[in-house]
């Protein structure tokens, strides 16, 4: 598990540079996310997913548009990485009206279904059975869709996890089970709290899947079992699950400033950086760096961009509040 | 017409509406093969087939999220979860996924759903098999609850339930499953959220749901004969909820007497008893009177649970006792 593994990744290299371009907007837009929390102008809590960039962007690069995300809590670069504006995203963490959802669902609810993003779920498991029933509903209705389900280490310890699993299994649906083991349950090192060393791989076997790790830092690599694993699922062969190695640069959530983890550790981590990484393969490979600063200058632009337009953005009314509860726009309960 | 038991009457409500949608699908655990551990859904395999009618592991969540990803991609699937009880394994579904992503999402996804489950006492099963949970899901915020008293509802609600494009939980009174009744031939669908008068009367309401149905009929009727004239409300839906029929023929009577078999703590005629004194009190000619199971856990044995869930003769007395004080 080195930045040096050689994968292929997409073979055509403007998809490479798309895929770069990503993971940099993805990094750019937690590192705004993290600035708008320190002047309080994101309220609650939010999870950031400095650092695992390159999984959102792997896979989104191999998923179709008509593919569907199931994402976490720690869904911001799952979101944006299937196309999702930034501006929608940055004015729903400040709570405004032209937020994805108005307001009404927040960071961790992260939802966009016109761009297959079926939800963010911040109970730990409980999309992993969602997903099957999307991958259901596709084998049902015999669309060649494929679910992708994203979620953390911390997630395969819960019964939703191995009903899941055995569910897509035996139905042999078109579900990608990802989990983005990031080391860090919460506070607590999921190796401490798991029977297992590697906590989705070695339970892929029990569900009579193949055991499946990535590098999670390493796009090229990411994109390289996404694509196969979908093209499975969607050729009807039915589950896999992926087990990819990464690392959050920050805390669990904004709350949480990580000291838990020991600093060498951190550092190690912080040498594999997917983005620096990629960059430096990049330019191996032919890129100029004129070429890659235009990149990472207009992602900046872009960036600023959507948190004027964020800031800009009105206060959700009143009007908001008793609607959409039922599929008619309203929330009668009685007569 | 034909006799139709209240179990025969889930799969013909179900049927009707395989026959009329393909994307209705159902799933659960021994639905298919086995047609159901209560019966109810006898034939479904055979007509549909396997791709439609899928027995599932035990596996509730699995079930329910399964239901819920369909639903929100283009199916109307019916989920089974075989006992009441077994919500508590899966309420995370239920309660943080299904009912409130339409609301969080700002109403991008619908959940076209339908959960039917057995539930409620008076098979001797115990406390983990019998209990009635219709006010755990009246409760929250994003879900319908449906709950028949005979075989016609069970066909009309199902129906309407499954064309509804909310949620719904459909709670059918397993003590009920082999009441018989004369059933209409032909496509049956009813209306969610209308209460049914079943009795007219002058002197007091009696309001009943489910299970507790045909009991405050026969109380009414033994009431009647020492002088007592009810008027008696199957409520058939809590949510929504025709508080328009319930509050007109309390009205009309000036008494009501909830008769419920959930636990007494905020069971739905705690509700409804505050419905009742913000709108109509100056209607009131005595106080409201909620007759429950007491706040227990269901006993297993038969003179136990018989004496914990309302009985026609506990309706009879406590009515009696209240409307001569």
């Amino acid at each position: 598990m080195t930045t040096t593994t050689v994968s292929a990744g997409p073979t055509d290299f403007e998809t490479k540079l798309d895929m770069y371009k990503m993971q940099v907007a993805l990094r750019q837009f937690e590192t705004r996310a993290y600035d708008l929390f320190l002047e309080n102008l994101v309220k609650g809590t939010s999870h950031l997913s400095l650092g695992q960039e390159a999984i959102a962007a792997g896979f989104a690069t191999a998923m179709q548009k008509t593919d569907w995300t199931f994402a976490t809590y720690r869904g911001h670069a799952h979101t944006l990485a299937r196309g999702v504006p930034m501006t929608p995203v940055l004015a729903e963490l400040l709570g405004r009206s032209n937020g994805l959802m108005a307001g009404k669902g927040g960071s961790m609810h992260l939802t966009s279904v016109e761009h297959g993003v079926m939800g963010s779920y911040a109970i730990i498991g409980a999309h992993l059975p969602i997903a099957c029933g999307a991958a259901w509903s596709a084998q049902y209705r015999g669309t060649d869709q494929v679910a992708v389900c994203f979620f953390g280490d911390g997630s395969v310890n819960i019964g939703a996890f191995h009903e899941a699993l055995n569910f897509a299994a035996i139905w042999k649906l078109p579900v990608v089970f990802v989990c983005e083991n990031n080391l860090w349950m919460e506070y607590t090192r999921t190796s401490e709290v798991t029977a297992v060393a590697n906590p989705a791989a070695d339970r892929a076997a029990a569900y009579g899947l193949e055991s499946i790790i990535v590098d999670g830092n390493d796009a090229d690599a990411v994109y390289d079992v996404a694509s196969a694993a979908i093209a499975r699922a969607r050729a009807g062969e039915g589950p896999s699950m992926i087990e990819a190695k990464t690392y959050r640069h920050g805390g669990h959530s904004r709350a949480d400033p990580g000291k838990y983890r020991p600093d060498a550790e951190v550092a190690e981590w912080l040498a594999k950086d997917p983005i620096p990484c990629y960059r430096a393969r990049l330019l191996e490979n032919g890129a100029t760096e004129e070429q890659l600063k235009a990149i990472e200058a207009g992602v900046a632009a872009e960036v600023d961009l959507a948190t004027e337009e964020a800031k800009a953005g009105g206060v959700p009314g009143e009007d908001l509040l008793m609607k959409d509860v039922w599929a008619n726009g309203g929330s009668a309960w009685r007569n | 017409m034909a006799q139709l038991t209240f179990r025969e009457a889930i799969a013909r409500g179900i049927a009707q509406e395989m026959r009329r949608d393909e994307s209705v699908v159902f799933l659960g655990e021994d639905v298919g093969a086995a047609g159901g551990v209560f019966k109810g859904t006898v034939g479904l395999l055979d007509e549909f087939g396997p791709v439609r009618v899928r027995d599932t592991p035990i596996s509730e969540q699995a079930i329910l999220g399964a239901a819920m990803g369909a639903a929100m991609t283009g199916l109307r699937p019916i989920a089974e979860i075989m006992f009441a009880d077994f919500f508590a394994v899966c309420w995370d579904i239920v309660v943080n996924e299904i009912a409130k992503s339409r609301y969080m999402t700002n109403g991008q996804v619908i959940f076209p759903l339908v959960i039917r489950s057995g539930n409620g006492g008076g098979l001797r099963f115990g406390a983990q098999h019998s209990q009635s949970v219709e006010n755990w899901a009246m409760m929250i915020p994003g879900l319908k609850v449906v709950v028949p008293s005979n075989a016609t509802d069970v066909i009309g609600l199902m129906a309407a339930s499954i064309r509804d494009d909310d949620p719904v939980i459909f709670l059918e009174a397993k003590a009920l499953y082999a009441t018989k009744m004369d059933v209409p031939d032909g496509e049956i669908v009813d209306t969610l959220g209308s209460a049914k008068v079943l009795r007219k009367g002058n002197d007091a309401t009696l309001v009943a749901l489910g299970y507790m149905v045909p009991r405050a009929l026969a109380a009414a009727q033994e009431l009647a004969a020492s002088g007592i004239d009810c008027t008696v409300i199957d409520v058939r839906s809590l949510v929504p909820l025709d508080t328009q029929t319930i509050l007109r023929e309390v009205s009309a009577t000036g008494r009501m007497f909830t008769v419920e078999e959930n636990p007494r703590l905020c069971g739905w005629g705690a509700e409804l008893a505050s419905i009742v004194s913000e709108e109509i009190f100056y209607d009131l000619d005595g106080p409201v009177v909620r007759i429950t199971t007491p706040h227990i856990p269901l006993p297993a044995a038969d003179a136990l649970e018989d004496l914990a869930i309302p009985s026609v003769e506990r309706v009879v007395t406590t009515v009696t006792k209240s409307m001569n004080s």
